[in-house]
């Protein structure tokens, strides 16, 4: 294969559409033995010797260095930047603005097209304004801090609770933003059984540990960027927008990327500022923001209020459900926290209701952070459920297993898998569940023991991707694609479902990510990246399986291929001889019909130990386990440790993540990791992960249900209801920090 | 940051003429001049001084170099053997890799966390005199209780000087004329009031070259630190305490607190309303009226006032048990 | 200025600002040591100065020209790791491998405190502390992993330990 091939479309491309459900795999008759191992990251020698190369660590001729001026007020308009005293200072070469070109706001994931832009306007406090681009690094930060940028100041909404009642509903994003059936007030009113609680939680940032970095270099008009990105094709997109030059004319390359957890979806100021200095200069800016500047411009978890309504009759059995919530965002911007997205469907009941309303604010962009809805969602659902099986008196498992439905109870379609309760029966089984007590009260020296267990509900979605797989003449499979790796595992599951597909040994498959050259992929986002892009990689082997059943002469049903052998027919011969000068397939997978056709979704069960501290109301997780079921897990070890990331997020959320606005200028207060409090490694015990086995045939064609944001989906509202079973003390303001559980404690 | 001079003297006689501000682990100088919080014109490297050494004094103290690293300090046999409280209060700040370079006198001179104070776009009397108080009306959770002032509730955020307040240590300095001080902890530090920019007696080009650790003192000894997560954060409330109770009643008592103040806060009445008094509820809740006597909350820090009594009465409980 | 760093000479011209950190990733071409704060918040820039693990962004380049440097690169290489490199890549210590650099320097230099008998705060008695999990949690609470991959790397500190204990004993 040429790269004219590849230029000229000559590649044979195969696509399959989840129209049907496909209930055979190939993953379940392979022949290599490798799928669902827990094999090493194929890229972890790279890792931990710290060769793997991520945004910023890219040499380039005449490299120029690059540091962001933010705006210093909350709302208004810039009068001047006034950067003689910067320019002045040795090194400097210029100080760059281009108020309509600037992003105003980063851009939400998948968008293809530009995010607000215009800086002139300032919408929120730390706004991107202008560059400052130097030979060293030093002096463009000292210069950056000797910007003075004069303006007018604006009227702003600073506080959310001034601007509650000026809330708007926005339009549908994620999920509709509103939903009904049946009459909520009315089963509510006749409910033997009833809970009706406010829960809040603040805003919070993705913290991801590398902060957003380009390397911006232009050559004969064309821009290649260096970035750290999780959607590699629609952020190339945003970006030739943004620049306004074709999409052609933009070349994204983000190979490693250091966590993103949504932050890094759409693209954010720095990669504009560079392309523009870039392009001025004429030489490459390297521009990393400061950890300071990922906190004030880059993207948020709106704060939500969320009032959770439950009915129930004499059996337990849910009547009605109402999930209504308050989230924030900038004037302008329709992304909603979707806090009601796992509420669809996650019990059974007649009446139910969603509602999502937006209050507008001069508080920076929010947008999607590691299972946008569920996370926040489930704090409250899940800690609501807990308090009506109090009410009613009875186990919060029993009381989920009495709601479980039989089917989507909004959309009347069936689960394309589920096993809810199974994962809270086989949890409650290896925690020890039993041993809970009913009320508070088990004290042992200062500290305060309790249990508290919650549900996980994920939307597991497919997004349409492509890569293209080739064989080459040696016997290796070459895997190349523009999806990403931001720790997810996708460089090895790649490889596992390639080799196990091809029969070949792991280590003769080569997976290239990252570059937006490649085949575009679905990204790294919503959990579906397992599963889009695994996907389109199975596609492009079925169809390289087929070419060698041809140049064997063989049916391709018939074929077994093991360690670089093609087995068919009691003939056994090497593939190298069958793939000519090379073959190569682009795969693509995209969602139909089984969208619709099934609610898909995975699930899981969350079990958490606590101790609070009598004294000092400080919360320690004892220990925690976490069982999901997910449909095929690809790779138990990368999956587990997907599901830790998870479940520590959910402990941060629940007991110290808390990004604070001030209420004068709207300004992130806690605006670095000192105290802007994400869990440290004391903070978290040995968590327990278990997988129960599962296929979703209506998922995908690998069976995998996304695994990513499942682990913080319900998790930290079992550390609340922990937090209840130990001291009677129910916090429904999130974080729950030792102040509030201080007033209830006992002298 | 703003670029400097940079010097390397050979002794502190060199380096405390050399007209500068002195670096040493840089963990806090460093980062506030990155932020240009802070900004000198010339840095004194005195981190290769030979400072770093600690000595038994013939009565029974230590004398501690103030280039002692703070994981160091904390190691060593004759601080855990004697003065316990001053290694848990060490070992409770920052991370191995902040200990292994923070040094003796540079954390005693440690600046505030407050917010405000780090962000040059906001108002701050102790950053910029005059500029107003943030934190007055912003968000203060880490903020003082006691001691505040209406141009600033900024706290002290270090562990090992809360310590060292109970011990009563003595800092030793050198001036550029060669003068020698002697200067009780107790005297070292000051209140905001009108001049929060000024954070202790220190006289420019005054380095301190020594701390002093009286002989150890009786009784038990511990630090208790309360914080948002289990480990690498700075204290909400903290207390050191070194308690002695002889024939059932208390003897001694000395009880110094972080988080609280704008320095390391020790008040003598809570020492009085312990001292020849029974341990038990009386006293305890006496001792924690004396300590919050004038504290107030500024709205997001209030829960700091029953914090502080309840930390203080179950410490006290602990020692006297 | 010279420096001295996984054993090799290197000379530099750099601005007097530069951090040890900065002088690695910028001017060396060692950017093994990552920068997720630039402000001793993070730990994803630890490295073994004279042995003891400190964080490379708060200090300046200039004040190390005499000290031994060991950074990542040091340490292993892909081809011949470290046994701690082998144990994060086994216990999948790491997940979008930004702070691992980090967290691998700061856990040699945490095991050499270990071996000299420091303790910790959460060690009882502070002249003979145990070695267990929640002392390595504890002992390593300055290197954030927003992945949270921190069971695992416990679990491979952990291991590298025994092992060392074992050849030791």
């Amino acid at each position: 294969m040429t790269l004219l091939d590849t230029v000229l479309g000559r590649d044979e491309h195969r696509s399959l559409r989840m129209d049907k459900p496909v209930p055979d795999s190939l993953l379940d008759r392979g022949a290599q033995g490798v799928i669902g191992q827990p094999i090493d990251r194929v890229e972890g020698p790279l890792k931990v010797s710290g060769r793997a190369t991520y945004a910023a660590e890219y040499p380039a001729e005449r490299l120029s260095y690059g540091v962001l001026v933010r705006a210093p007020f909350g709302s208004g308009k810039i009068t001047d930047v006034v950067a003689d005293e910067a320019k002045a200072l040795p090194g400097v070469i210029d100080v760059i603005t281009d108020y309509p070109s600037f992003i105003r706001n980063p851009q939400q994931g998948g968008e293809k097209k530009a995010p607000t832009q215009g800086v002139e306007k300032v919408d929120y406090h730390g706004e991107i304004v202008a560059i400052v681009v130097a030979e060293t690094f030093e002096a463009a930060r000292d210069a950056a801090a000797r910007v003075k940028v004069d303006y007018e100041p604006a009227e702003g909404a600073f506080v959310f609770a001034d601007h509650r009642d000026t809330a708007d509903r926005p339009p549908a994003d994620q999920i509709p933003a509103q939903s009904s059936q049946g009459d909520v007030d009315a089963a509510m009113a006749s409910a033997t059984y009833t809970v009706d609680q406010t829960y809040t939680t603040p805003s919070q940032n993705s913290a991801a540990m590398e902060p957003h970095a380009s390397i911006a270099e232009w050559k004969d008009g064309k821009l290649t960027l260096h970035g750290s990105y999780q959607m590699v094709a629609s952020d190339q997109m945003q970006l030739a927008q943004a620049l306004g030059v074709g999409n052609d004319q933009v070349r994204i390359i983000s190979r490693y990327v250091g966590g993103g957890f949504g932050s890094k979806l759409g693209i954010a100021p720095e990669s504009v500022a560079a392309a523009i200095a870039a392009k001025r200069l004429d030489r490459p800016v390297k521009v990393a923001m400061a950890r300071q500047q990922v906190f004030d411009a880059t993207v948020r978890r709106s704060n939500t209020e969320q009032r959770i309504r439950l009915a129930a009759d004499h059996d337990g059995k849910l009547t009605a459900i109402a999930h209504e919530t308050l989230a924030s965002n900038l004037p302008g911007e329709d992304y909603f926290e979707p806090a009601a997205i796992g509420t669809h469907f996650a019990y059974a009941a007649e009446n139910r209701l969603t509602d999502h309303k937006l209050v507008r604010l001069n508080w920076l962009l929010a947008g999607s952070m590691r299972a946008p809805g569920e996370a926040v969602g489930m704090l409250a659902l899940e800690a609501a459920m807990d308090e009506l099986a109090e009410v009613i008196g009875i186990d919060p498992i029993e009381l989920r297993r009495r709601n479980e439905p039989e089917q989507d109870p909004e959309k009347k379609v069936p689960f394309s898998s589920r096993q809810m309760v199974q994962c809270l029966d086989r949890g409650a089984e290896a925690f020890g569940w039993s041993a809970r007590k009913k009320t508070a009260g088990d004290r042992r020296g200062e500290w305060l023991h309790g249990l508290g267990v919650a549900a996980a509900v994920r939307s597991n979605m497919l997004q349409k991707s492509s890569a293209s797989v080739e064989l080459t003449k040696d016997g290796r499979a070459i895997v190349s694609t523009d999806m990403t790796d931001i720790g997810t595992g996708t460089y090895t599951i790649l490889a596992q479902i390639a080799a196990e597909t091809l029969g070949l040994p792991l280590d003769r498959v080569i997976v290239h990510l990252g570059d937006g050259e490649a085949p575009p992929a679905a990204g790294s986002g919503g959990s579906w990246g397992a599963g889009s892009s695994g996907s389109s990689v199975y596609v492009a082997c079925e169809g390289l399986r087929e070419k060698l059943a041809k140049a064997m002469g063989v049916d391709a049903d018939e074929l077994t291929l093991k360690d670089g052998r093609a087995i068919a027919e009691n003939r056994a011969v090497e593939i190298t001889e069958l793939v000519g000068d090379g073959m190569k397939v682009v795969g693509t997978i995209q969602p139909g019909h089984q969208e619709k056709a099934v609610r898909q979704a995975s699930y899981g069960a969350h079990f958490a130990e606590v101790k609070v501290n009598a004294v000092t109301g400080e919360v320690r997780v004892v220990r925690m386990l976490g069982v999901f079921e997910a449909g095929r897990i690809l790779n138990r070890k990368t999956a587990r440790s997907q599901c830790l990331g998870g479940m520590t997020f959910g402990i941060g959320a629940a007991l110290s993540e808390e990004l604070v606005h001030d209420a004068r200028n709207g300004k992130v207060v806690n605006r670095d990791l000192a105290e802007y409090h994400v869990p440290v490694n004391a903070d978290i015990p040995q968590l327990e992960v278990e997988f129960l086995d599962g296929r979703d045939h209506h998922a995908n064609p690998i069976h995998a249900k996304g695994i990513g944001e499942l682990g913080i989906s319900g998790a930290g509202a079992a550390i609340a209801n922990a937090i209840y079973n130990a001291t009677g003390v129910r916090v429904r303001d999130y974080p729950i920090t030792l102040d509030k559980l201080l007033p209830g404690l006992p002298d | 940051m703003k670029t400097f001079d940079y010097a390397r003297p050979g002794s502190v006689a060199e380096a405390v003429q050399a007209g500068g501000r002195f670096i040493a682990g840089g963990t806090n100088l460093l980062d506030l001049m990155k932020l240009q919080v802070e900004t000198p014109e010339k840095l004194v490297d005195i981190s290769r001084l030979d400072l770093d050494q600690i000595e038994e004094r013939d009565d029974g103290g230590l004398t501690i170099g103030a280039l002692v690293p703070n994981s160091d300090l904390a190691a060593d046999p004759r601080v855990i053997d004697k003065y316990e409280v001053l290694s848990r209060a060490l070992l409770a700040g920052a991370s191995g890799q902040l200990r292994n370079k923070a040094t003796t006198g540079g954390n005693l001179l440690q600046r505030t966390r407050c917010y405000y104070f780090y962000d040059t776009a906001a108002g701050c009397n102790k950053r910029e005199p005059g500029s107003g108080c943030e934190a007055i009306g912003g968000f203060n959770r880490i903020h003082a209780i006691l001691g505040t002032s209406d141009q600033c509730i900024a706290t002290h955020p270090g562990d090992m000087p809360v310590a060292m307040r109970a011990l009563d240590a003595v800092i030793v300095t050198q001036r550029g004329d060669g003068d020698k001080r002697r200067i009780p902890i107790a005297d070292f530090y000051r209140l905001p009031g009108d001049t929060p920019h000024i954070e202790n007696v220190l006289a420019p080009g005054e380095l301190i070259t020594h701390v002093e650790l009286p002989a150890p003192p009786k009784g038990k000894q511990t630090y208790r630190k309360v914080r948002d997560r289990a480990s690498y954060a700075f204290a909400l409330v903290s207390v050191a305490a070194v308690i002695a109770v002889e024939d059932g009643t208390i003897a001694s008592a000395a009880l110094a607190f972080g988080g609280l103040a704008h320095m390391p806060w020790r008040n003598p009445a809570v020492e009085a309303a312990l001292v020849g008094q029974a341990p038990g509820t009386a006293a305890f809740e006496a001792a924690a009226d004396a300590l919050l006597e004038g504290a107030r909350g500024f709205g997001t820090n209030d829960f700091k006032l029953p914090l502080a009594r309840r930390v203080l009465i179950a410490t006290l409980r602990d020692l006297t048990q | 200025m010279h420096f001295t760093i996984n054993g090799k000479s290197y000379e530099a011209e750099v601005d007097v600002r530069t951090s040890l950190l900065d002088l690695c990733r910028e001017h060396l071409g060692l950017t093994g040591s990552k920068k997720g704060c630039d402000h001793g918040q993070c730990g994803a820039c630890t490295m073994l100065v004279n042995g003891r693990r400190i964080n490379a962004c708060l200090t300046l380049a200039v004040m190390h020209q005499d000290d031994e440097i060991m950074t990542i690169e040091g340490l292993g290489t892909v081809e011949n790791l470290h046994p701690l490199q082998a144990a994060f890549v086994k216990h999948d210590g790491y997940q979008c491998g930004y702070c691992t650099p980090g967290q691998i320097c700061s856990a040699v230099g945490m095991l050499d405190e270990v071996k000299k008998g420091w303790a910790s705060h959460v060690s009882a008695d502070l002249t003979d502390p145990a070695f267990d999990e929640s002392e390595i949690s504890e002992r390593m609470s300055g290197n954030i992993c927003r992945c949270a991959a921190y069971p695992n790397i416990v679990e491979a500190i952990r291991e590298v330990a025994a092992e060392q204990r074992e050849v030791a004993a």
